[in-house]
């Protein structure tokens, strides 16, 4: 399981990056939206994955015993899902206006900051 | 509990940004509003640096959890200072954003996001909880998305569109490393996490998380090979917006470099190798970049990648005579940035333009607001006895003792480049006579400015001023104060024990 979730990983930032560095700005968001889920997943793996066994202590002990899953990488999985979801309602709506302003969507075509002014 | 009193400056930024989204068409009101709520965090500021100064370091414990296991808000010397810092900048900040901002621009809530912004800034700072500091890093870029495309003018949604995908490229980066560094040690508190880091039998994957971190800060910080979205959109929203992206933005990449690169990181060979070489190359690249520049924002904006360079290499050389050269220009820095920006602000209302080659003749018409601008300038270049010369002696001979003639050959450059730069700017915006130019019309001058508008203007650039004389001529107690953070910084122990109690 960890093997494929790796795998699955590893070609989400890949295909994440290659959307990012495309010229149109559609991809861009695509890319955008790849990479924050391969990251999601990258510290759901890295906080060992265990199967049923959920982090309760037992009315008779103190502390937990053996191996339990770890709770604290899906805490920070939903709170890094949320402030992606917030970051891409952004970029769609900033891509629109920006589209509808400059009548272009290809980013070669951002480069009138660059000039002298 | 009295040491709660480091978690106000958060508290006074949420409680007045919710406020002020209560007025949101009442500008008039929000304009006051923010000034006197900056106020308040000013005082609030000094309370808390004070109280940090004569208590040492103050740790809170979020909802009581014990340390490694809740979020613990840490104000140690560092942090104290810093959010003094930002309160300053803020303050001036926002007294200049009354005016120099068009009302278009306010009326979309550009108050609220800007007490957002400060508030994430002021959590960055404080935090000492890895995690919370990407919340707090989230918050900060998206205020500043939002404060830098607000307008929705031409240039600044191009701007924009550069400026969010790098920062959240960069932020995803931070993310990864996060989740390399959880999976290594298993705890997200950055004490914790410096005592757990030395058992960590794969140091291969300690290096790497590291250069993740150095990746991920290095695009927010804008070091070499890394800061092309700068020059690309700081310039494009209003002076105001400018002037705390330019003061603080980068300045927050710079704090989490020293913050992990001291506690989590510190004085690893190959790490500190690679940070000075791309100190070095940010120098040149940042001061080459300056000279070619007509734009005098953008003249600026390369000095801020020059100057970054600075601080982290300071950090690279890893000594306390390093460190505290690196704490003493971080805090000249941030005060001089904001302050250049405004005043950039200050001479497109003269002139109505920011072009070099378009303007002239200020010291003619305007010789006492030139005086006032010149303070700044040779600062920043760090005549002596102003405030840019006393970090530059404490970094130089740093680079001497650890005999990095590199990064020494680097700090003469980066200081002879800034002090070209600047006599060229000197004498073609102050000096030279107004060039014949047909000037926009419907443009509201300075001149026609009422003298309340006009001291509004003013009075921010030389409250800024005011500061900096202070940082040069008071240089003794600045010193004193970042060679008691760089001991703090070095001797990590000191942070460890105030955190987990021991």
């Amino acid at each position: 399981m960890e093997i494929l979730l790796a795998i699955i990983t590893g070609v989400l930032y890949a295909s994440g990056i290659y959307m990012i560095m495309r010229r149109s700005m559609v991809k861009l968001i695509l890319g955008i939206i790849l990479l924050g889920n391969g990251v999601n997943l990258l510290i759901f793996v890295l906080g060992r994955i265990t199967k049923g066994k959920p982090p309760i202590i037992d009315s008779a002990e103190k502390v937990l015993e053996g191996v339990y899953a770890d709770p604290i990488p899906q805490a920070l999985i939903l709170t890094a899902i949320v402030i992606s979801f917030g970051l891409q309602a952004f970029a769609i709506i900033l891509m629109k206006r920006t589209f509808k302003v400059l009548k272009t969507d290809d980013l070669d075509q951002l480069n009138t900051t660059d000039e002298d002014s | 509990m009295t040491n709660d009193i480091i978690i106000l400056p958060l508290v006074v930024h949420l409680f007045f940004s919710i406020v002020l989204m209560f007025f949101w068409n009442k500008v008039d009101f929000q304009k006051i509003f923010s000034v006197v709520a900056n106020f308040i965090a000013l005082v609030v500021a000094i309370c808390v640096f004070v109280f940090v100064y004569n208590n040492g370091t103050q740790v809170v414990q979020s909802g009581n959890w014990e340390a490694p296991f809740g979020i613990v808000f840490v104000g140690d010397m560092l942090a104290a200072t810093l959010v003094l810092l930002t309160a300053i900048a803020g303050f001036a900040v926002s007294i200049f954003s009354t005016i120099s901002v068009i009302r278009a621009r306010l009326r979309f809530g550009y108050f609220s996001v800007f007490h957002f912004l400060l508030l994430g800034l002021n959590g960055a700072f404080l935090t000492g909880d890895i995690f919370n500091l990407y919340v707090w890093f989230e918050i900060i870029i998206i205020s500043s998305f939002v404060l830098i495309s607000i307008g929705g003018e031409k240039n600044q949604l191009e701007g924009a569109v550069k400026y969010f995908a790098l920062n959240f490229f960069a932020s995803m980066i931070f993310l990864t490393a996060l989740g390399v560094l959880y999976g290594l040690v298993g705890t997200l508190n950055m004490a914790d996490i410096s005592l757990k880091i030395a058992e960590v039998q794969n140091r291969n994957l300690v290096e790497i998380s590291a250069v993740l971190f150095l990746v991920g800060f290095g695009i927010k910080s804008a070091i070499f090979p890394l800061y092309f979205w700068l020059p690309a959109s700081y310039h494009t929203p209003p002076s105001a917006v400018s002037a705390i992206f330019a003061g603080l933005l980068t300045k927050v990449g710079v704090y989490a470099l020293i913050r992990v690169f001291t506690l989590i990181y510190g004085g690893d060979g190959f790490l500190n190798t690679l940070l000075l070489t791309l100190a070095i190359m940010t120098i040149f690249s940042g001061g080459v970049g300056a000279i070619i520049q007509n734009n005098i924002k953008k003249v600026f904006m390369y000095f801020i990648i020059c100057h970054i360079g600075f601080m982290i290499g300071g950090l690279a050389l890893f000594t306390e005579v390093a460190m505290a050269g690196v704490i003493f220009y971080l805090i000249h820095d941030i005060i001089i940035k904001t302050n250049l920006f405004l005043i950039s602000g200050l001479i497109y209302r003269i002139k109505a333009t920011n072009n070099m080659k378009k303007l002239g003749g200020l010291y003619a018409n305007y010789p006492k607001l030139s005086l006032l601008m010149a303070i700044p300038l040779f600062s920043l270049i760090g005549i002596p006895p102003l405030s840019g010369y006393w970090p530059k002696i404490s970094l130089i001979l740093a680079s001497l003792n650890a005999e990095q003639y590199w990064f020494f050959g680097a700090l003469i450059f980066g200081s002879l480049i800034t002090l070209i730069v600047i006599a060229k700017l000197w004498s073609e915006v102050f000096w030279k006579d107004q060039p014949k130019l047909s000037l926009p019309k419907k443009f509201i001058y300075f001149d026609q400015l009422r003298l309340g508008q006009k001291f509004t203007f003013i009075f921010p650039v030389a409250f800024l001023t005011f500061v900096t004389l202070y940082i040069g001529f008071g240089a003794e107690h600045i010193q004193q104060l970042s060679q008691r953070i760089a001991s703090e910084l070095i001797n990590n122990e000191l942070y460890i024990d105030a955190v987990l109690k021991r």
